[in-house]
């Protein structure tokens, strides 16, 4: 009873905050509701005893995919009254990917699944059961290859983004550390032998 | 921090056992949080003091409290705080400028429900408690960032956006130390990591030392705190994020990063330190008090590394931003890595800690 209601809370936060991110006016406003968009669809995997899932998700989305965004959201200089003129003219497709996403939902949950009938609830979790250890050994059993070729994937797109926008910049002054520390007093002081003035 | 089930069974007489839960667990996340603050009070006293004899002066010493000079200058500082007027830039977003510092206070006090202060004990033992710990310290910057950005002013802004890039370089850096521990421990959950260790050389910190150094290191840049304080930055940009904050506003971020730094030194001191258990386990027979678990050998440790913060702050003088970035990048990330390498070795090959380990 109590996960029901606390489901359906933030589920409507959820939704609220979402339709928030496309409808605000002002950029920041936008990526710091999807931060809140994170926050909720965590809490309902959380609901759903994916604690491992649901902490992930808070960790590099909003930890740190979000705090990226915001950074080049707020440094940018975005001209939101052109951007939202031709926002409207997009309606087919959004109607068009909307409908689609609508229908596959309708179609797993109606037709696969008899309306609903065919859905098992998931059989209850044993105490000791932990849900990241689960994780852990169907990924590094199972799954092995597959995250190995999916690593591999993300390092190298890593790479290509650092070399293709990797520039040395003209006119910069880098320090040579090894080269600073060579320097001996010698090289940089001449002690010059200068007679003392006569008095007069 | 004792035996609730009196407490529990008294509550019960007045209210349904289904509230008794929710009521107890309030009770005791207001108990540590208020121990906490008062920590946190004594902590910026303790502050001025160490860096003041470190520098061969007094600190403050002119509100007394129990007959001891300068004890009451943390409470004379709320008071005076808390009657200064909150003022808010006319062109700031009031909206986030106003939710900034509850942003950076909230995950700071936050993460203290899966810290174990005493054995056996935490509020939520949850199962992925060293994520939980990594998701919200990322959090944290949330508050920085906006209270940057909300002042439109152009040193705040520069002061946010110097701790955003600093606090997502350290972060990898961080969670990498957070592996080596996780390796060693084969558990998620804090209390196991403590179990994990055994005796004062079997603690983390002999077989992971590499690992214990960055995660401090990191610690220390993720609290802004010197030398890596950039993102205050007196002498360049003035106080870099909260320079438009006043009063209780501005309290709110200093609190923040207190605990914060309460916060690393606890987290240190139980991944790598052995969190409550004793020295002396293993060398005195078990029954020996000074053998057993408890409280009293967390707060010592905990103690030591918030001195060693105080200690850093005296001795070293600030980096440069582009130095911070490379130390974080290029120093500390490829010997988490080197050194995760070398410890899955050792795992592997069941030597050191891991003899016996299936």
């Amino acid at each position: 009873m109590f996960p029901t209601i606390l489901f359906f809370i933030f589920a409507a936060v959820l939704i609220g905050a979402a339709l928030g991110v496309i409808l605000s006016r002002n950029p920041v406003y936008s990526a710091l509701l999807l931060v809140l968009c994170f926050f909720n669809a965590s809490v309902i995997w959380v609901l759903l005893d994916a604690e491992f899932l649901g902490i992930v998700l808070v960790l590099v989305y909003v930890g740190a995919v979000m705090v990226l965004f915001l950074f080049v959201v707020m440094m940018l200089d975005l001209n939101l009254e052109r951007l939202r003129r031709e926002f409207a003219g997009y309606w087919p497709l959004t109607v068009a990917v909307a409908g689609f996403a609508v229908f596959a939902m309708i179609n797993v949950i109606v037709v696969k699944h008899l309306g609903g009938a065919g859905l098992q609830t998931a059989p209850a979790l044993a105490a000791n059961y932990s849900n990241t250890r689960t994780l852990g050994v169907e990924l590094f059993t199972r799954y092995a290859y597959p995250s190995q070729v999916a690593a591999l994937i993300l390092l190298v797109a890593s790479v290509a983004a650092i070399v293709l926008t990797l520039r040395q910049r003209k006119g910069g002054k880098p320090q040579d550390i090894a080269q600073q520390v060579a320097v001996r007093a010698k090289d940089r002081v001449r002690i010059v032998k200068m007679a003392s003035e006569k008095k007069l | 921090m004792w035996d609730w089930t009196p407490i529990r069974d008294w509550l019960s007489g007045y209210i349904t056992p289904y509230w008794t839960f929710p009521a107890l667990t309030v009770v005791q996340a207001l108990i540590v949080m208020i121990g906490i603050i008062l920590v946190m009070a004594v902590y910026t006293l303790a502050e001025r003091k160490v860096i003041g004899w470190m520098q061969l002066r007094r600190g403050p010493n002119r509100v007394n409290l129990f007959w001891i000079p300068g004890l009451g200058q943390p409470f004379a500082d709320v008071v005076k705080l808390i009657f200064k007027e909150i003022l808010i830039p006319a062109d700031a977003n009031g909206f986030l400028f106003r939710v900034a510092p509850f942003l950076a206070l909230v995950p700071a006090l936050g993460i203290w429900a899966v810290i174990p202060l005493r054995p056996e004990h935490a509020f939520a033992n949850i199962d992925a408690g060293l994520l939980y710990v990594l998701a919200l310290t990322s959090m944290g910057v949330y508050g920085i960032i906006l209270a940057g950005w909300a002042a439109n002013s152009k040193y705040a802004f520069l002061g946010a956006m110097r701790s955003a890039a600093q606090i997502v370089a350290y972060e990898i850096a961080m969670g990498f130390a957070m592996v080596g521990v996780l390796m060693a421990s084969g558990s998620l959950n804090i209390g196991e990591i403590i179990h994990a260790q055994r005796g004062l050389f079997g603690w983390n910190w002999t077989w992971l030392f590499p690992l214990f150094i960055v995660y401090f290191i990191s610690g220390v840049a993720e609290t802004n705190r010197a030398p890596f304080d950039v993102a205050e930055g007196e002498s360049e940009i003035v106080a870099g994020f909260h320079i438009d904050y006043s009063g209780m506003a501005f309290a709110l971020f200093f609190i923040a990063e207190y605990v914060n730094m309460i916060l690393i030194s606890a987290l240190t001191s139980i991944f790598f330190f052995g969190g409550w258990l004793s020295p002396f386990d293993g060398w005195l027979s078990s029954d020996s008090w000074l053998a057993q678990p408890s409280f009293f050998w967390l707060a010592p440790k905990v103690f030591f590394f918030m001195f060693v913060f105080l200690w850093f702050r005296a001795t070293f003088p600030r980096y440069r931003y582009d130095q911070i970035m490379r130390l974080g990048w290029k120093a500390l990330i490829p010997v988490t890595l080197i050194w995760l390498l070398v410890e899955g070795i050792m795992v592997y090959s069941h030597v050191g800690p891991w003899k016996g380990h299936p």
